[in-house]
């Protein structure tokens, strides 16, 4: 038997939405449980990203702290990355704050200004990670190998890509595999 | 008495074809079934040639001419897809993207809009530049259209309409460079235009988002770009124009538009 492939998905500034994407291949998730190992994912209880993998699939914008550090670490340790999903290809919605500047001031308005009483911007580090100054696509703070758009990717697509990834037929020109939204 | 146009031999991607005399390169390649991509280009407007998506290379000239503001002459030798063309339109359509703020999945063009649909033909599967994520207000003043400048990509096609087929002259270019934006009325919101007629020609226009039906959910809103030239040939043959019934009006079933 050939070794499996041994397969990440993580999940930094997304709503999920790709991860529910994901799971929405329904009985195809048998065929590739056939030919990966899932050795990290915010669907498995995995405390640490391990080394040696050979496919990440990055869900979500780079938005605070937390994410940079472990956008740097999976791409240490990961052969292939894959920005998976509007937010990581585009900075998509995570990103719709960036023309409003500052996030202390963004912090303050919904934390502090609008509420009733006794309204504190949450600061329990670490916690509560940091915001970054500007909330960046993936490609900005690591490379990225292969891009799979989409808000979210619809299930079809995602098994294609990594499908044609695992073969290595991963076509250059993929047509409507690539539309954003 | 029917025009005579004098015809005028070129050659565009090894094809010969007759081109008349006075017509653009994009202009006889549409007439012969030969797609090369547009944007601020539409027929029955006048030439704008801003976008340069329409970028093609002419034989014996070092830079590439945009097809829809280069004349045809005679012996021209046109190439439409080589790979430098196709590095300068992904480029073109990058830069597109990092300058406004395009968030497709929350666009009621989204799915109808000639910028997402160029995207996909040329491959564009991610943006290479830093975004600049600009802060631009959204003008929803108007009870019936609202102009969301983020999702602006300054084609002036609703310029030119509404000024050379309506005649109202609503809108213009404000500013230079990466600066230039639209306004309505000299700067004054569009809801306070006196000069607008509510024709919704401009929206009907629009390659985007940045134009919509007051109302318009996520990918709602569809434009009707071949309106125009289907208006200029009726009035150019004395035609009845059928009332449009507008599909980019959700909340109207009666197609009221004047
Ligand atoms: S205007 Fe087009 S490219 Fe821009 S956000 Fe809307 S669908 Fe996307
Ligand atoms: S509002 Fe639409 S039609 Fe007008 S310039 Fe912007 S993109 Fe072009
Ligand atoms: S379509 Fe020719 S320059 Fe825009």
């Amino acid at each position: 038997m050939t070794e499996k492939t041994r397969l990440a998905t993580v999940w930094l500034g997304g709503c999920s939405g790709c991860h529910m994407s994901f799971l929405d291949m329904d009985e195809f998730l048998f065929d590739l449980a056939d030919r990966v190992d899932v050795v990290y994912s915010p669907l498995a209880d995995i405390k640490e990203f391990p080394d040696g993998v050979d496919l990440t699939l990055v869900e979500g914008a780079v938005a605070n702290d937390d994410n940079l550090e472990l956008a740097r670490l999976l791409r240490a340790r990961s052969t292939t990355v894959v920005s998976f999903g509007d937010c990581a290809v585009t900075g998509n919605v995570t990103a719709m704050r960036n023309p409003l500047g500052d996030p202390q001031a963004i912090l303050r308005r919904v934390y502090v200004d609008k509420v009733d009483r006794d309204g504190a911007i949450p600061d329990d580090r670490p916690v509560v990670p940091a915001l970054l100054p500007r909330v960046l696509p993936l490609h900005q703070v690591i490379d990225v190998d292969v891009y799979l758009p989409g808000c979210p990717p619809p299930a079809a697509r995602i098994r294609d890509a990594v499908v044609g990834i695992l073969d290595g037929t991963l076509p250059r020109e993929r047509g409507e595999g690539i539309r954003f939204g | 008495m029917p025009e005579v146009r004098r015809s005028i031999a070129i050659t565009i991607d090894d094809t010969e074809i007759d081109a008349y005399e006075g017509e653009s390169i994009l202009q006889a390649a549409r007439r012969f079934g030969i797609k090369i991509p547009s944007m601020c280009y539409l027929e029955g407007l006048s030439v704008w040639g801003a976008c340069r998506i329409c970028v093609v290379e002419v034989a014996g000239q070092h830079q590439p001419r945009p097809a829809c503001a280069t004349l045809v002459v005679e012996d021209m030798e046109v190439r439409t897809n080589t790979a430098r063309l196709q590095s300068h339109r992904r480029t073109i359509l990058e830069l597109l993207f990092a300058e406004g703020n395009h968030v497709c999945a929350v666009c009621v063009s989204n799915g109808n809009c000639e910028l997402q649909d160029r995207a996909v033909e040329a491959g564009m599967d991610h943006v290479r530049f830093d975004y600049r994520n600009p802060l631009r207000p959204v003008d929803a003043t108007h009870p019936k259209y609202v102009f969301d400048p983020n999702r602006c990509i300054v084609c002036t096609r609703c310029v030119r309409v509404c000024d050379e087929i309506e005649g109202a002259h609503v809108w213009d270019v404000a500013s230079r460079g990466h600066q230039a934006h639209l306004v309505t009325e000299l700067g004054q919101p569009w809801g306070r235009s006196s000069s607008c007629t509510w024709c919704g020609k401009c929206v009907a226009s629009c390659p985007t988002g940045a134009l919509f039906y007051q109302g318009s959910a996520v990918g709602e809103s569809v434009h009707a770009p071949d309106l125009v030239a289907r208006l200029v040939a009726a009035r150019r043959d004395h035609e009845w124009f059928p009332p449009v019934e507008s599909p980019t009006s959700p909340n109207e079933q009666n197609g009221d538009d004047r």
